[in-house]
């Protein structure tokens, strides 16, 4: 899973665009992780959410551990930068209303101009940060 | 079909499709955002599948006047591009730069049990209530 597969990421990417139908066809509702999470710490409806958070890991651990080796998944950083940088996702999906999968897939196929800035927003600043922490900082 | 067989079928297509198309490792998205370093073009395959997806089956399903288990379509709150959502975008940006996990994967990744992807969850929680605690006492 660490070299690039084309069909990989194109059959995943169809199941991410499958499951946002389904929600949407079925409850109205977007696709966008950090505000089902945020709506489940807000306590609402925290039955439709928590059941869809269950099945995200359901499925990710079927296939993850379904189909022999599971890959490595490391994560490089040390843990204080860890805690830093789950913080800032966090509070900053919270505050742009939205990430990857809710300003990202959602906001971008109905061809939302809030989601179109915010995607915009945290994939320039995330190639910024990358850039730096790997080509200035690390050398 | 329920309402929380859509949420619990939706949360599993999800987790499915994060780990299919290898976005539930971070060093994948990572490689992504690294324009100069093998770079691997997963996640905008990925991103693209799923938007064409949901951007055909939110058309469709649009044609109905309401979703198939619930009362209506949820419209996002805020219509205008504003302060808050490109601040967001940008903290959002920072935290995914610094780790390649954004809400999704972050649960996700819950299921390989590893401790430091647990405390970024944690983290991660934190920044959502730390972001909910100063609404409320800014409102």
């Amino acid at each position: 899973m660490d070299t690039f597969s084309l069909l990989s990421a194109l059959v995943g990417g169809f199941l991410i665009g499958l499951s946002a139908t389904v929600l949407y066809a079925g409850l109205g509702r977007y696709a966008g992780i950090s505000g089902i999470l945020g709506g489940l710490l807000s306590g609402e409806d925290i039955a439709i959410r928590g059941l869809f958070v269950i099945g995200l890991m359901t499925g990710a651990a079927t296939v993850f551990y379904g189909a022999g080796l599971p890959p490595a998944i490391v994560a490089q950083s040390p843990i204080w930068l860890l805690v830093i940088a789950g913080f800032l996702v966090g509070f900053g999906t919270r505050l742009g209303s939205g990430c990857t999968s809710g300003h990202g897939v959602c906001g971008i196929a109905r061809l939302s101009k809030r989601s179109l800035v915010a995607t915009a927003c945290f994939f320039s600043t995330a190639l910024i940060v990358v850039f730096l922490m790997r080509h200035v900082l690390d050398g | 079909m329920s309402r929380y067989a859509v949420a619990l079928v939706a949360g599993i297509l999800f987790g499915a499709g994060l780990a299919v198309s290898g976005m539930m490792n971070p060093g994948k998205v990572i490689s992504f955002l690294d324009l100069f370093d093998n770079w691997d073009p997963s996640l905008a395959f990925v991103m693209a599948s799923a938007v064409s997806v949901f951007a055909v089956g939110n058309r469709l399903i649009r044609r109905r006047k309401h979703p198939f288990c619930d009362l209506a379509f949820l419209s996002p709150a805020d219509t205008k591009v504003d302060f808050k959502l490109v601040i967001g975008g940008v903290i959002f940006g920072v935290g995914w730069g610094l780790s390649g996990l954004c809400p999704g994967p972050a649960i996700a990744v819950l299921v390989t049990g590893q401790t430091n992807l647990g405390i970024f969850f944690l983290a991660l929680i934190g920044g959502m209530l730390a972001h909910r605690t100063i609404i409320r006492f800014t409102d």
